[in-house]
């Protein structure tokens, strides 16, 4: 008998134009202690399953139809009163970011006997000690003490172990996981999916863990769900679905994971997700406006930083000798050779984005130099040089959602840098605009939108061909894929590619996913706390990396290859 | 959606329009102000009697009720005031007079307080200190003490003749000044939000220049506050001259905006003449309700996070 079964499931959203259909005729059972991950792109559905069996959809959504029975108990005609017993005493939540799912004004110890007292109508002190045994369970040390105080205390991956602590708090039978690690370091992750794993296997609990990240769904689960557009295309067991899949959406999901152990030339198979349009005139850039000029002279470096460094002022006082600072950048030098596509990863906070602003102009360095094909940039009082120097280099950003004035359409938004620079004949400039859209893979007729009528990752081609229109050198991409799909991610690397060859563009890239780094880059520059530790050719980092932290990261990355065994149970590491 | 989506259509197909529809208070309001302004706009034409034109009025019918009550003559719909002016004609035009003040003064003070609110925002830093503080002050001076002084300290310097025939200048001007923090903190703020986004970076990759950053790129988009805003602010511009009218400082009594025209009417209620005060009061409340409900309305529109249900 199965713990949760879901039968034909539609979760509907009525809208203002017509009914999204969020869900459309689902089923899948999930036995107790079994793992089952519910894996798909941003849109396909599957949070919304997750929060629909408990009754949780945001207005206006509302189950349509289709039954869900948890443990034979039809739930999904219970009433708002009836939910409430299901909840947290029968289904327990982990959310995905610890950071908000905790009240900041009660200690840990009051939000963990709430739970208990409520849901297992255990006495306060009784539950006290429940709660201080959870808290053990979970990996927390010391939990007499730790029990006491406010989550603000606690770090990101001990808060989502409290969490896990408090979903737990109620013996539930089925947990929902909604991205449970998608807010943390690579390294917590793993510690936390363990736990999870350990957890349920214990207690016979089942779990629903919804992610995007295939790498979490081999590391963990024991079957997959594949969901696409509201749609389960594909359910097995982990090891079926990603070794041989049947449907082809999974196929091309799968082919468009960046491999951490290989460099592939380009991803196969990503077109099934956001086709681009077919029967773009793809210009011939040798005799084209964007190719005018292109070959340069090659300078050997195009780039030379050299001991770069910028603080911030994190407390700022009268006295100099009070400020605080923090260190941004020390001491950082590197070149980029002509044509080359350089990598630069690091954690959060590690200074790689500081580095691109300053080089971009965005931000000035405290001391250092920059030179750009032999003009220096910082301090220099050659202004036109600067100018002529900066209009070489481009920036591709992070955020699709951002990065591109809402108030222009896309036609001007790619034009105006032609336009400013006067880097055509204005009778040229709407023909050029056009034949970069064509070329980036959008079409032409797209320019007399509006960019919020584009996907994410349409949005990052339009910010990619208003690059071009600057008919840069050096092409600046921070992050520009973290904000996008797995498979959307694939299409924007596999651009970015074509146009590195075609155009012989350098490239600054930045990234923290460093499998992705080894599908872009040659060479590589690993920073941490502002100072770069090692820098090497990307095969050579990846297969003997010489420095301890670069050893560390590459063991943590989450490797796709490695599928979990239901039998190799292994204990959390602490 | 279509390609070739019109401006008008884009617009038909807008959330403005879509919740306009859907807002039977905003539809109200906002049909009653173009009423309201139309009447103004064209009251030349609409009303019976010119109150401009000293040949039109007689004293001999003075405090005339209006014509639904006792004793009241039939060419004065609502009667007429103490001079014997038709007050539905005196209304009309004064309320071109107090909406044409409200939105003059409300212009000023956006072209005041987006230019002052861009450039601290964006500029930041001490410009931004500076700026910033000197809002404070001003806006530590209520805006009627303010309007009262300087108002007080024309009239004085240049006497009554040459104030009253620059009156509604001066009140604009006056108006406009001592309310531009108002709009320079709801730009400043919104451009504090916008400039961190990644497409000002963009722009300076790009190259351009600052000036064209600040308007061409930012300021369309945080037109949305400004619009919310400036509606309130005509609101209470025409409040605030009414009360200076009140007071005896606005308008002139020959050429009477709503303010003047109740300030006229507060000594003849006590001998049963009451319509002269509550007719146009009325007329100004409905006014600036209306106005007021198009900018809670806006509001909504334009922050969804409000928007209840």
């Amino acid at each position: 008998m199965p713990l949760l079964s879901i039968k034909n499931l539609s979760i509907e959203f009525p809208g203002r134009y017509e009914t999204d259909y969020a869900v459309e005729g689902v089923s899948f059972d999930l036995e107790p202690g079994e793992i089952l991950g519910l894996v798909g792109e941003s849109g396909a559905g599957k949070s919304t399953i997750g929060n629909g069996i408990v009754q949780l959809l945001s207005p206006p959504g509302r189950v349509s139809k289709g039954d869900i029975y948890l443990n034979d108990t039809k739930i999904s005609t219970f009433t708002d009163k009836e939910i409430l017993k299901v909840r947290g005493s029968r289904v327990g939540f982990i959310f995905q970011d610890p950071m908000t799912s905790l009240n900041p004004l009660f200690t840990v110890e009051n939000q963990l006997v709430e739970t208990i007292t409520t849901n297992l109508g255990a006495a306060p002190k009784e539950a006290s000690r429940i709660a201080v045994d959870l808290l053990d369970q979970v990996g927390i040390p010391d939990p007499e003490v730790r029990i006491k105080q406010f989550p603000h205390q606690f770090s990101g991956g001990m808060r989502q172990r409290v969490v896990i602590a408090i979903a737990l708090a109620g013996e539930p039978e089925l947990l929902i996981a909604d991205e449970p690690t998608t807010a943390l370091d690579v390294s917590v992750q793993d510690q936390i999916l363990s736990l999870i794993r350990k957890l349920c296997h214990e207690r016979k609990v089942g779990c629903l863990l919804v992610t995007h990240d295939m790498g979490v769904i081999s590391s963990v689960t024991d079957r997959v769900a594949v969901m696409y557009m509201g749609r389960l295309v594909e359910i097995g067991t982990t090891k079926q679905v990603l070794t041989q899949p049947q449907h082809d959406y999974t196929k091309s999901l799968i082919s468009a994971v960046p491999r951490a152990n290989i460099k592939i030339d380009r991803f196969p198979l990503v077109e099934y997700i956001e086709t681009t349009e077919k029967g773009l005139k793809h210009i011939d850039v040798s005799n084209h406006w964007l190719g005018e000029g292109l070959r340069h002279a090659h300078s050997e470096a195009l780039l030379e930083i050299n001991d770069l460094n910028l603080s911030f002022i994190t407390q700022d006082a009268l006295l100099a000798k009070n400020r605080k600072y923090l260190q941004a950048t020390r001491d950082v030098s590197l070149v980029i050779k002509a044509g080359e596509s350089f990598g630069l990863v690091g954690e959060s906070g590690s200074g790689k984005s500081t580095i691109a602003r300053m080089v971009a102009g965005l931000q000035q360095p405290d001391s250092g130099s920059i030179r750009f094909d032999g003009v220096e940039l910082v301090n220099n009082p050659d202004r036109a040089a600067v100018q002529q120097a900066r209009r070489q280099m481009q920036m591709v950003f992070q955020n699709p959602y951002s990065s591109l004035n809402g108030r222009m359409k896309v036609n001007d938004i790619i034009a105006e840098p032609m336009r400013f620079h006067k880097l055509a004949p204005p009778q040229d400039v709407l023909q050029i605009v056009g034949d970069l859209l064509d070329h980036v893979g959008l079409g032409r007729q797209m320019g007399r939108r509006y960019p919020h009528e584009f996907s994410g990752g349409q949005r990052q081609r339009i910010s990619i061909a208003r690059a071009l229109a600057s008919r840069p050198r050096l092409l600046i991409c921070d992050e520009p894929t973290s904000a996008l799909d797995v498979s959307v991610q694939a299409q924007i690397l596999n651009l970015l590619k074509d146009l590195q060859d075609e155009l012989g563009l350098t490239m600054l890239f930045i990234s923290h996913d460093l499998p992705v780094i080894r599908q872009m880059c040659d060479r590589v520059a690993i920073m941490r706390h502002g100072r770069i530790l090692e820098t090497a050719e990307t095969e050579t980092f990846f297969e003997h990396p010489q420095n301890e932290y670069s050893i560390e990261l590459l063991d943590l990355m989450p490797r796709f290859d490695r599928i979990y065994e239901n039998e190799a149970v292994t204990q959390p590491k602490q | 959606m279509n390609t070739m989506a019109s401006p008008w259509q884009r617009l038909r197909e807008s959330d403005l329009v879509h919740y306009y529809k859907r807002d039977k208070v905003a539809i109200a309001a906002s049909t009653i102000f173009l009423i309201l302004a139309l009447m103004a706009l064209f009251s030349p034409v609409i009303a019976p009697f010119d109150p401009y034109d000293l040949t039109q009025i007689d004293l001999m019918d003075s405090e005339m009720p209006p014509a639904w009550q006792e004793g009241a003559d039939q060419r004065f719909l609502l009667g007429t005031d103490d001079q014997g002016r038709d007050l539905w004609s005196t209304i009309l035009y004064g309320m071109r007079v107090s909406l044409l003040i409200g939105i003059c003064a409300v212009l000023l003070q956006a072209a005041i307080g987006i230019v002052i609110g861009l450039v601290s925002g964006y500029v930041g830093g001490r410009v931004d200190n500076i700026l910033m503080r000197i809002a404070d002050v001003q806006l530590s001076f209520s805006t009627l003490m303010v309007a009262i002084i300087v108002l007080a300290i024309v009239k004085n310097a240049f006497g009554g003749e040459t104030y009253s025939n620059y009156a509604m200048l001066i009140l604009i001007l006056v108006i406009g000044i001592a309310e531009w923090p108002q709009i320079a903190r709801t730009v400043r703020s919104s451009v504090l939000a916008e400039k961190e986004k990644e497409y000002v970076d963009a722009a300076v990759v790009m190259g351009f220049g600052t000036i064209r950053i600040m308007f061409k790129h930012i300021l369309p988009n945080c037109l949305s506050p400004i619009f919310v805003i400036a509606t309130v602010q005509i609101a209470n511009a025409i409040i605030t001259e009414a009360a200076l009218s009140f007071l005896g400082l606005g308008m002139p009594v020959t050429e009477p905006s709503l303010g003047s025209l109740i300030s006229i009417g507060k000594e003849y209620l006590y001998s049963g003449s009451w319509w002269i005060t509550l007719i146009p009061g009325l007329f100004l409340v409905v006014i600036v309700i209306a106005i007021n409900l198009m900018g809670d309305f806006l509001r909504d529109v334009f922050n969804p996070r409000l928007y209840k249900d």
